[in-house]
């Protein structure tokens, strides 16, 4: 951090990537959480990728997102709410877990486990709210990943395998959140430092982050 | 900093939470109120690159990254634009292919551009 210029920065980048040298300054698990991600990315644009393409190229109407995915509360219809509600729960659990990477590296091991929890707890409400809408969907509404009574037969081919692969994505994080949690609660890490902590949530604010391209790209546009 | 982690005050991933819950609102309302056209994709895009920036340069630190690692990751995915640009391309080419060949046959749809 000592020289933050724009020079700097450029001398710094060719350094670290000079010679026969490590070029990341974090820790190897890090490192590689952060190239698994970079090849998630790529999975995850192909999709949203190959949902444009199709998007464009029908001849028929799309499915109107903002009516397919409406609650009915007390009568009146609301747009998008379970989604809605999908994406705050989301969010929240964001923010237990960027609390609980701030408590692993002071060392507080049992805030760091309950956040952790309540991160994971965050996660699998949001798995079961997808499976709530999955059934809707399937069974009240009809769609099939190869058609559908709405508009453009590959609606439901996407939004199963656009979602599938992000409840999937969710359904991990939340395993993988416990058994770090529990992991900590009883001192694993006190030798090796609580980066995992700050590993974990790497993934899973990955998890959120996707969520928010899908929700603009499918459940918005 | 790479011995003890990224640790940073409290308040900053408060702070940044809060935005996210803000930004989010904004973007249930663009549907809610039913906004169209331009003003909605826009809008749409606006607060998903602004949620997606502060979640990558906070929540991940990539802010406090060394650009060794920012160039790593961003850059690969920066060139993803050019697969979207390309299929882009690609998918209005099919669109038109199908307006002019299968739509015509079926007669769903009448006064396309057709030029024979």
């Amino acid at each position: 951090m000592a020289n933050d210029t724009l020079t700097g920065n450029l001398q710094n980048f060719a350094e670290d990537w000079a010679a026969d040298r490590e070029a990341f300054k974090v820790p190897w698990g890090k490192a590689m959480m952060w190239i698994f991600l970079l090849s998630d990315t790529f999975i995850f644009t192909c999709f949203l990728t190959s949902y444009m393409t199709v998007r464009m190229t029908t001849t028929v109407p799309w499915p109107f997102a903002s009516e397919v995915f409406a609650l009915t509360v007390f009568g009146v219809s609301v747009p998008l709410l379970l989604i809605a509600i999908m994406t705050f729960i989301l969010i929240t659990s964001s923010g237990t877990m960027a609390l609980a990477v701030n408590y692993g590296y002071r060392q507080d091991r049992k805030k760091t486990m309950l956040l952790m929890v309540a991160t994971a707890i965050l996660g699998a409400s949001f798995v079961g709210m997808q499976a709530f809408e999955w059934t809707k969907l399937i069974v009240d509404e009809g769609i099939r990943p190869w058609g559908n009574p709405m508009g453009a037969s590959q609606f439901g081919a996407v939004f199963f395998m656009v979602t599938g692969f992000h409840g999937f994505h969710v359904s991990c994080g939340v395993i993988y959140l416990l058994v770090v949690a529990i992991k900590v609660y009883k001192g694993h890490y006190e030798k090796k430092g609580y980066a995992i902590v700050e590993i974990t949530g790497l993934y899973w604010h990955f998890v959120d982050l996707v969520w928010v391209f899908i929700f603009a790209f499918f459940y918005l546009w | 900093m790479s011995e003890t982690g990224q640790q940073h005050p409290l308040t900053v991933y408060i702070w940044i939470w809060i935005l996210l819950f803000v930004l989010s609102s904004f973007s249930y309302m663009v549907d809610y109120y039913n906004l169209q056209g331009y003003l909605r994709w826009s809008l749409i895009l606006i607060f998903m690159l602004l949620k997606a920036g502060f979640i990558v340069a906070i929540f991940m630190h990539m802010k406090w990254e060394r650009l060794a690692l920012l160039g790593a990751i961003i850059l690969p995915t920066a060139f993803l634009l050019i697969l979207v640009g390309m299929m882009t391309l690609e998918a209005d080419y099919t669109f038109l292919a199908r307006d002019v060949f299968f739509v015509e046959q079926d007669g769903l749809l009448e006064g396309g551009n057709h030029h024979h």
